[in-house]
């Protein structure tokens, strides 16, 4: 695959058949650099957003729902050619970003695998076969006659494993029996004359095995490709990009405030009670209490005001009005202010910094005097229990929200407490807070029909 | 009574008991064994069955295919030599006739022929390496020991050899119904069991993990002295080899033969391994109260073993017993005294050398021979 800055061109005669690709050679195509970026960007979205269902438990529906759901918005293209060209060069630029740690291989593999898994059963017979002949399996379908003849022995061995032939099921494959070694050793099917009749479920397994095990020696070789010779060869170019993919967040920055207009002052207080996080509601209760903020505090909680509608004029208010017990007028605008300004883009070299995403907010560690970062994580037990009562959460609720801390599934804990705190389910999960923000508005103004 | 019979199916099996092979007189010694490989051994037929019609007779054949079987011989005084090999039936004949081997076994085919492996292992391309070898397939009377109480070890009769004869009916119909082989050889293995050669091409040609799979698949009886439950059957019903091999096969012979035969039972001794076996410790003491309470079957002429094997499976066998273990335990004892006990580390590797047919034990004191045998009538 070669990376150009140059228009796309066409390279309509290798496009792939079929509409589930193996990925089993990187395509000669040409792919421009934003494409590069934004197509791995689409793809990580399809990924994260499995990894979440998974961590959240769903059940297989709900995970065929998701998946389906997730392709639909991330990875569709009207045109079929188009949408292979971004599924395949999406694909091959991940493996680049996830090949580098055996960690990253992992979870590459196992979502990768997950996928692939989905899609090969939402697949009709003819792709699912055509795949099965590309992998070089040897499987062919088994007739409804055959099928009637054997039904018995076939429901036989389905009761054997505990399992029931159901009619969704009573589609099998035949193959000869030295194709599937662990099936027959296990006694898993009905073997006559050296054919063994493999179910569904079970091709799908062993399609998929194939899969995993081709991408997990890929990847290896990948890894070694990139230590050897691209990370050095792309260091101007791929190489930033490849290595920022895999820590970015995926969801809108809040850098410009959308729904709510602007906030101002007087409002702060309130919102902050109904609407902030808890990694927030704590920092604005401590710039309350000490009237002092260290450094990370105030990017924390600044950037978030920023997100939620602060204007600059306002942010400057708000703070110097904190801080006036400790710290003067005039060493706040020597101090302090540069730094507000800084954050809005107005100072140096005019970056518009965005918000703390959840994932940014919890890999910091606090030090002594510090209150940044996320409480789900850094809270001992019984004050994380306190605040959470504080903030109104049913004991009921506090147990279930301990249960995903101890887990360190520190966003579904907070996911747990804005559903407690606000009555109503958050599908979408916390990511962002700002995010938390904005939904708890959302769920709020419905409520009242005006914002809190 | 040649390999040639092992092609053509195998309706009637028919047994002949070790024992009345050969007519050899006094013991053991290298001057009969001489005679023996001088008038005896079929070294053409052998020959002729290791080629598969390699033979340099048939248009399209491969002349180096018997030379690269491996064959090893034991000598006198235990000397050990491996990796022999032969390119003619002439120099096969006269290699067993000079060195008057004790013991021949039979290896794989290898990519080339044994004898020059040095050279090619030096390449580091793992180019000497075995590419065909016969499905086989090695049952021991030994391993049936806690089974069977007329003999032990080697030894062998007439009421314990039946053992043998429905592990062989089990596995034949298995190889020949389910995995669709043809060719295959059950010899007796000149001491104190059998072993299954299946030779056909699709047979010769599976890798050690397919083998490993049908080892596994025939794979029920599983565990040592140490184990106390070889047999677990769980699952609603059985997969249908099991069903079969029960029906067909297992059930009538222990009820019919075994049971009775080996009073498996009539005594405390005996009877407690059964009841052992039965995980409902109420049904196991219900059971023992009413056996020892009733020592003998005064009120039928029928065996004992019989009475008291129908006590035990109506109580195991009616509805009332909902506990999940018990459902197949009926069948688990069946399986746990006459399923057939292979020993799977024979089946599972390509390079494993087994005794070639025909070969006269030494340790065997009346000269039973190993002879091909295909017919077995149990």
């Amino acid at each position: 695959m070669e990376v150009v800055q140059s228009q796309r061109k066409s390279s309509s005669n290798n496009v792939i058949v079929s509409i589930l690709p193996l990925y089993r050679s990187a395509p000669p195509l040409e792919v421009r650099l934003e494409d590069f970026e934004f197509f791995a960007i689409d793809r990580l979205r399809v990924l994260k957003g499995l990894s979440d269902g998974l961590c959240r438990g769903k059940k297989p529906e709900e995970m065929e729902k998701l998946v389906l759901d997730l392709w639909k918005a991330n990875m569709r293209h009207p045109q079929a050619v188009e949408e292979v060209n971004k599924d395949i060069i999406s694909h091959f630029v991940l493996r680049l970003v996830y090949c580098r740690t055996e960690e990253l291989r992992k979870w590459f593999l196992s979502m990768e695998t997950t996928l692939f898994r989905h899609r090969f059963r939402w697949g009709s017979s003819e792709a699912q076969r055509a795949l099965m002949s590309e992998f070089k399996l040897p499987y062919k379908a088994v007739s409804n006659a055959e099928f009637e003849s054997l039904k018995d022995k076939l429901g036989q061995v389905a009761r054997s494993m505990g399992q029931t032939l159901a009619a969704a099921d009573a589609i099998f494959y035949k193959v000869p029996f030295e194709e599937v070694p662990d099936l027959v050793a296990g006694r898993r099917v009905f073997i006559h004359k050296g054919h063994a009749y493999v179910a569904i479920n079970q091709v799908v397994s062993l399609v998929v095995t194939q899969f995993r095990s081709y991408l997990s020696k890929a990847l290896i070789l990948t890894n070694r490709k990139w230590t050897s010779t691209i990370r050095e060869q792309e260091k101007d170019r791929l190489t930033p990009i490849v290595e920022a993919l895999c820590t970015s967040y995926l969801g809108p920055d809040y850098s410009q405030q959308q729904e709510f207009g602007e906030i101002s002052i007087k409002d702060i207080d309130q919102v902050a009670k109904t609407s902030f996080p808890l990694c927030m509601r704590h920092l604005f209760e401590k710039v309350k209490e000490d009237h002092h903020l260290k450094h990370g505090g105030r990017m924390q909680l600044g950037l978030f005001l920023k997100g939620v509608g602060l204007k600059l004029d306002d942010a400057l208010a708000f703070w110097k009005a904190e801080f006036a017990p400790k710290v003067s007028a005039e060493r706040f605008d020597k101090e302090y202010a540069y730094n507000i300004r800084h954050n809005y883009g107005r100072e140096g070299k005019r970056t518009d910094y965005t918000p703390y995403s959840c994932q940014k907010i919890i890999s910091v560690t606090p030090g002594i005097g510090d209150h940044h970062g996320c409480p789900y994580r850094h809270f001992s037990e019984e004050n994380l229990r306190a605040a959470l009562v504080r903030m109104g959460v049913s004991s009921r609720a506090v147990e279930d929200v301990m249960d995903k801390v101890h887990n360190r599934h520190y966003q579904l804990a907070c996911t747990l407490t804005f559903e407690a705190v606000h009555g109503s389910s958050c599908d979408a999960g916390i990511n962002h807070p700002n995010q938390y923000f904005i939904d708890s508005q959302r769920v709020l103004q419905s409520k009242n029909g005006s914002v809190a | 009574m040649t390999k040639e019979e092992a092609d053509n199916g195998r309706d009637d099996m028919v047994i002949d008991v070790p024992g009345q092979a050969n007519a050899v007189p006094d013991g053991f010694n290298a001057n009969y064994l001489r005679i023996y490989y001088g008038k005896l051994f079929p070294h053409a037929d052998m020959f002729k069955w290791m080629s598969y019609g390699n033979d340099g007779k048939h248009p399209g054949c491969d002349k180096s295919y018997f030379g690269r079987r491996e064959f090893s011989f034991t000598l006198e005084n235990d000397i050990y030599i491996r990796f022999q090999s032969f390119n003619s039936v002439t120099e096969l004949e006269n290699s067993i006739k000079e060195k008057c081997p004790f013991k021949i076994d039979i290896g794989p085919v290898y990519s080339v022929d044994p004898a020059k492996r040095h050279a090619y292992a030096q390449s580091g391309n793992n180019v000497f390496t075995p590419v065909e070898r016969e499905l086989v397939f090695d049952i021991d009377i030994s391993d049936y020991d806690d089974v069977r109480y007329c003999c032990t070890g080697a030894d062998v009769c007439l009421e314990c050899w039946p053992l043998m004869t429905i592990a062989i009916k089990v596995i034949d119909t298995s190889l020949r119904d389910d995995f669709g082989f043809n060719h295959i050889l059950w010899v007796y293995s000149g001491r104190r069991g059998v072993h299954c050669w299946v030779c056909d091409g699709k047979a010769r040609r599976l890798t050690n993990e397919q083998r490993a799979a049908i080892a596994d698949y025939f794979h029920v009886y599983k565990g040592n002295e140490n184990s106390q439950k070889k047999i677990s059957l769980p699952g609603l019903v059985l997969h249908p080899f099991l069903a079969r091999s029960y029906t067909e096969v297992l059930k009538g012979f222990f009820e019919a033969k075994l049971l009775p035969n080996q009073n498996l039972l009539a005594s405390e001794e005996r009877y407690e391994k059964i009841l052992e076996m039965i995980p409902d410790a109420s049904v196991a003491s219900e059971l023992r109260r009413r056996w020892q309470e009733n020592k003998r079957a005064s009120m039928s002429k029928d065996d004992i073993n019989i009475v008291r094997w129908e006590q035990l499976k109506s109580i195991l066998q009616s509805g009332k017993q909902k506990m999940q273990g018990l459902r197949r335990c009926v069948e688990e004892i069946v399986f746990s005294y006459t399923y057939p006990r292979l020993d799977m580390e024979v089946s599972r590797h390509m390079n494993h050398l087994l005794k070639a047919p025909f070969c006269v034990h030494p340790k065997t004191a009346s000269g039973r021979t190993e002879q091909g045998r295909t017919k077995t009538r149990c």
